[in-house]
């Protein structure tokens, strides 16, 4: 029992970092209606940013704040400068440009910053997987209110759910995705500078985590941020209970075992634990 | 008749190419013909019956370890390697494609990204270890050329992939006019109306990853007998991610762009990491990202519109 508590605690701290991707990635696509797969290395990046200002003196919540302003103008950017001019190209084109970006951030930064692993400091010292799980849980209400209840958060939806329509009401669909790829680049950084700490900083942290996250999205249900939160717990949770518990085979496969599990509910329930199926006129 | 001609010249060129290159460079392009039929597997399925796969590596890896367990350890000839593995791979996406039946668009991607994920930690696990030589993977032989030809084997590999390039896009090519090719590619631009035409979606999705699964398959089984050597880590979720990158630059729906989606994906990383070394794969996306800007359909927008413009000169 002991050790059943250990593992599903363990699980819930790892479960805290796959959430709080997991939410990053379900925002932009509510934005966009793509899953970034650069996402990882854009919060990396970010994360690095915030490092590179510790290392300058700057103090930790200034740098906190500062790394999402830079995050967020650095997302519009992105969408402006390599997607706007692509609008027209078709989907797989796009994905493809996803991929180009991972490598880029990958590559630039271990020029800049080099391989090697470094320390990143947590603003909650000993309580930082509490701290970070409290940080994921306000995110997501933050969220919430944003899209439910402000005018900005429903020109969004509408841009992703139904450009041609948004448009003929008057939204600017165009600035709404930069404004969805700024926002998913910040939450991107947060997610970062919460999850440093616990993984260190180094350019490829984020590879396995975001295939987590993307499982804990997708379990979850894309259109629903709450179930990217609970995804993102449950693939933790289920990671460290399959090591544990499935006889002979847990620890070497657990990665296998998790996927294959996320496979079977996905399966069962096509569109995710939470997500709405999508309705389509012919 | 125009474009019976233009494929005698390209066969001309790739049969007298051996008598001018260095082995290396034949190497290189073995290895290109061999990314293509892999790349061609995956067409059939996204650019045909548009259904998204990032799990072909999988599939490349199953053909890949066939072919080395069946030359290791029951000294099989490599030739009949290949339809060992196709066979193998036929079966594993036939069963593959039947629950990805349920799936749509970014979950089956999420589903199939989870199979590349995970196939080289099966080949790594300990209980298989007498079979794939685990982490160390299976070293295999290099064929000699057959009935005394005076090639070196570098040369001979070369033709041998060559012909079983040219069967395997001929049989696509085939395959894409037939009937049942026909139904493949109205399930993916209108799945309710093929169904209503008849159609039975489910049996041709599922045979579409089955046929897709078995070109990967033997595509993987010619990998493994021209770089000899197989191992769990040539066959990470990199490898699913650059055939699909291939599929892209190609131009998805269009069969001969796989072989310029095998060209992208030997020679481009090469070149990037020539142009610098510390920031190769930085040069390497902007490159692919530039290459997106001019050809957003891939090489096959680029043809298109190329021939129109010529034919309109012509005319």
């Amino acid at each position: 029992m002991e050790l059943f508590l250990n593992q599903l605690l363990a699980g819930l701290a790892t479960g805290g970092i796959y959430a709080a991707i997991a939410l990053a990635i379900v925002m932009i696509y509510q934005a966009i209606d793509h899953l970034n797969f650069a996402q990882g290395e854009m919060a990396m990046f970010s994360t690095f940013i915030a490092w590179q200002l510790l290392q300058w003196g700057v103090p930790y919540w200034a740098t906190f704040f500062l790394t999402i302003a830079v995050s967020f103008v650095g997302g519009i950017a992105i969408e402006r400068i390599v997607f706007k001019p692509l609008k027209n190209a078709p989907v797989l084109s796009h994905i493809v440009v996803f991929i180009a970006l991972f490598s880029v951030f990958n590559s630039l930064a271990g020029f800049i910053w080099d391989y090697s692993i470094k320390s990143f400091p947590s603003p909650f010292g000993g309580l930082h997987q509490v701290g970070m799980i409290a940080v994921t849980l306000l995110l997501l209400v933050g969220l919430y209110v944003f899209f439910q209840y402000t005018r900005i958060g429903l020109a969004m939806r509408a841009a992703a759910a139904n450009p041609e329509s948004a448009r003929l009401v008057g939204v600017r669909v165009g600035w709404m995705v930069a404004l969805g790829w700024g926002m998913a680049a910040a939450i991107g950084a947060v997610a970062g500078m919460m999850i440093a700490p616990v993984v260190f900083l180094e350019p490829n942290m984020m590879l396995s985590i975001l295939l987590y996250g993307f499982a804990g999205a997708v379990v979850g249900g894309l259109t629903s941020p709450g179930g990217a939160v609970v995804g993102g717990f449950s693939v933790g949770i289920l990671e460290n209970l399959a090591g544990t518990y499935v006889p002979y085979v847990g620890s070497e496969l657990k990665l296998t075992i998790a996927l294959v599990l996320i496979v079977a509910v996905l399966v069962v329930k096509p569109s995710g634990l939470f997500g709405r199926r999508a309705v389509v006129r012919v | 008749m125009r474009r019976t001609a233009l494929l005698l010249a390209a066969l001309a060129v790739a049969l007298a190419l051996p008598l001018f290159l260095k082995n290396f460079t034949l190497f290189q392009l073995t290895l290109v013909m061999v990314y293509a039929v892999a790349i061609l597997g995956l067409n059939l399925l996204t650019g045909f019956n548009g259904q998204f796969s990032l799990g072909h590596s999988a599939f490349y890896a199953i053909g890949a370890y066939t072919a080395a367990i069946l030359m290791d350890k029951f000294d099989l000839p490599y030739p009949l390697t290949l339809p060992a593995a196709g066979a193998a791979c036929l079966v594993v996406g036939f069963l593959f494609g039947l629950p990805a039946l349920r799936l749509e668009g970014l979950y089956l991607a999420l589903a199939t990204f989870a199979l590349a994920v995970a196939t080289p930690q099966i080949l790594k696990f300990s209980a298989f270890e007498d079979l794939t030589g685990g982490v160390q993977g299976i070293t295999i032989l290099k064929p000699d050329a057959p009935f005394g030809l005076p090639l070196s084997q570098d040369q001979w590999l070369y033709y041998f992939t060559l012909a079983v390039s040219i069967v395997m896009f001929w049989a696509a090519s085939n395959l894409v006019s037939s009937r049942t090719g026909r139904a493949l590619m109205a399930i993916r631009d209108n799945p309710l109306a093929a169904r209503s035409m008849g159609v039975d979606t489910a049996l041709y999705k599922s045979l579409a990853f089955g046929v897709s699964a078995l070109y990967t398959g033997v595509a993987g089984a010619l990998g493994a007998i021209v770089i000899q050597f197989v191992a769990p880590d040539s066959f990470t979720f990199f490898l699913a991610v650059s055939f699909f990158v291939g599929l892209v630059v190609g131009g998805v729906g269009w069969i001969p762009g796989a072989l310029f989606g095998g060209l992208f994906i030997l020679f481009v990383p090469n070149w990037a990491e020539h142009i610098s070394k510390g920031l190769a794969w930085a040069v390497y996306g902007i490159i692919l990202i530039l290459l997106i800007y001019i050809m957003p359909s891939g090489a096959a927008g680029f043809v298109r519109a190329v021939t129109a413009k010529l034919q309109r000169r012509a005319s």
